[in-house]
């Protein structure tokens, strides 16, 4: 492309120079080295000591929570965002563009909020607080907490993903396989599915990265008990604030990763998208 | 494009995504504004005059809108590079910019926090030369610029590449200097896209938590942000004033959204 743009719209050399030596010195310094010091500060006192900060049993009691909470999280997100998606693009009714921004809702919450809101219901002085202690049953400070903490930072992304994709494709594929006498199951494994699974691939690595990284609205319900409640940011804040940096940073190392693949598969399914 | 009533699962995918949204967006968030309307009106004039609140809403709101202006202005600047220039290692660069979505907000807030301290690698430059960045209010916007790098250079990118090499062609032609065309032609074009990743970036950095809270040193009327305020109202059971700060907070927020919606509409009116 570039090759055939005329010389008119070539930008001068120095122009060109000073947004390239902007561009890196920005990401360099704001994006590059900060990636750098997690892995410096991680190995700072060797590998041994990295080993023992991961292998440690609050480590490892944390990386279960994480995993158990985007488990939880990201399939049944997936699940209901596939249905309010087929809902919103395929029929139109009445209330169908407040139903979307309501899907957004959780995008333009502090998750600070997030949290807060599940600690109003569910606390003990919440609206559900005291009917539920009766019962014998405590949400607040244990894992159900986190699980819905998590579901309701991640739910809009796999929706949001689907919408504007499923809009574009219409209605007439499936029209036409219904015609044929397809049931509406089959029709949406065979005909809709094919067709937006690499969106949905998509929203579920993005879900799945933020179900991993939650970090305000988790604090706020998990209460921060170790081994029981803690996800893996959580024990890094942890860890951190005891002066631990090797055992946080190597902590911190392990969300990197997560984020590092996010990214590159992010970068993947966008090339297999645009094709 | 006509929707058609012939399709199946109507009632079916309503009534998952009516329960799912009721039980996980609509109970919630009715739950915080039942519980903002029992708390009287006196109670929450209280709270939120009450300095340390005021100005813990000064520093959330003013940190954000630096650290926002600030990558409006660079961001265009990155997408410009990506979208018109060739380079060794561009595909590394592009995803460079997805990862302060990616990374967890708390390994940003403690790596940034290290970097910036006084023996950090950032800290050991600035701190000779009289700059205090970790625990000062430039620390805040450190983070913030961060977090809100995404935004910018994701919304302006796409509009970009659409620009027609017709117009800037014509442009030339007329006897514009490149600099010209740039600055008359392709950056009025940009306005609203910058415009909408500024008010991204700004929403998400008005309510961020884990990646300004190791670097803020929340100390009281100077670096405490708002969503620290409503986390020690909570730990300290005033249910009712971590709601009336939270109510305030999404308030506020709303309508610096709607200040962004009706300034993206003139804009656009402008350019047809």
């Amino acid at each position: 492309m570039s090759q055939l743009r005329s010389k008119a719209t070539r930008d001068p050399w120095w122009l060109k120079a000073t947004a390239l030596s902007i561009t890196f010195l920005f990401l360099g310094l704001v994006v590059v080295v900060p990636i750098v010091s997690v892995f410096v500060n991680a190995f700072a006192k060797g590998f041994g000591a990295y080993w023992e900060a991961i292998s440690h049993p609050d480590t490892l009691a944390a990386l279960k929570m994480t995993l158990l909470a985007a488990a939880c999280a990201v399939p049944l997100n997936a699940a209901c965002g596939l249905a309010a998606a087929w809902l919103v693009t395929k029929f139109r009714f009445r209330g169908r563009d407040f139903l979307v921004s309501l899907i957004d809702v959780p995008f333009s919450v502090s998750p600070v909020i997030s949290g807060l809101v599940f600690v109003l219901l569910f606390g003990a002085q919440g609206w559900f607080g005291p009917t539920l202690q009766e019962w014998g049953i405590r949400i607040i400070f244990t894992p159900v907490s986190i699980v819905l903490a998590t579901v309701f930072v991640t739910f809009p992304f796999v929706t949001r993903e689907l919408i504007p994709m499923m809009e574009e494709q219409g209605v007439q594929a499936e029209e036409a396989a219904t015609m044929l006498g397809a049931s509406g199951w089959n029709t949406f494994w065979r005909v809709t599915l094919p067709s937006i699974k690499w969106g949905l691939l998509y929203g579920l690595i993005l879900s799945n990265a933020r179900a991993m990284g939650e970090f305000g609205a988790v604090s706020v319900v998990s209460g921060h008990i170790r081994g029981e409640t803690n996800t893996l940011p959580l024990h890094a804040e942890i860890l951190y604030n005891e002066y631990d940096f090797t055992g946080a940073f190597a902590v911190a190392s392990l969300l990197t990763l997560v984020a590092g693949a996010t990214v590159v598969l992010k970068m993947w399914l966008e090339r297999k998208v645009r094709k | 494009m006509g929707r058609s009533a012939r399709l199946p699962g109507f009632g079916l995918t309503m009534g998952v995504t009516v329960t799912w949204l009721s039980l996980i967006v609509l109970i919630p968030l009715a739950g915080l504004f039942a519980k903002s309307a029992t708390i009287g009106i006196g109670q929450i004039y209280a709270t939120l005059s009450d300095e340390r609140v005021l100005s813990a809403f000064r520093v959330s709101f003013g940190a954000a809108l630096v650290a926002a202006l600030i990558n409006a202005i660079l961001g265009p600047i990155v997408a410009w590079t990506l979208v018109r220039y060739e380079f060794p290692g561009k595909r590394i660069v592009d995803g460079l910019v997805d990862v302060p979505f990616a990374l967890p907000t708390a390994v940003a807030g403690i790596t940034l926090t290290t970097l910036y301290a006084q023996n950090g690698w950032f800290g050991q430059i600035l701190t000779p030369l009289g700059i205090e960045v970790a625990y000062t209010w430039k620390g805040i916007v450190a983070a913030l610029v961060f977090i809100g790098l995404p935004f910018v250079v994701r919304t302006v990118q796409p509009v970009l590449e659409e620009i027609p090499s017709e117009v800037e062609e014509a442009a030339a032609s007329m006897g514009a200097t490149r600099l010209q065309t740039i600055r008359r032609v392709i950056l009025p074009a940009l306005y609203p896209a910058i415009l909408t990743g500024f008010t991204l970036a700004f929403a998400r950095a008005v309510g961020e938590y884990g990646s300004v809270v190791f670097i803020a040193g929340n100390m009281p009327l100077k670096t405490e942000i708002l969503p620290l305020v409503i986390i020690t109202k909570l730990e300290q059971y005033q249910y009712g004033e971590a709601t009336a700060v939270a109510s305030a907070m999404l308030l506020v927020s709303f309508a610096f959204l709607l200040l962004g919606n009706v300034m993206q509409g003139r804009l656009r009116r402008r350019k047809s």
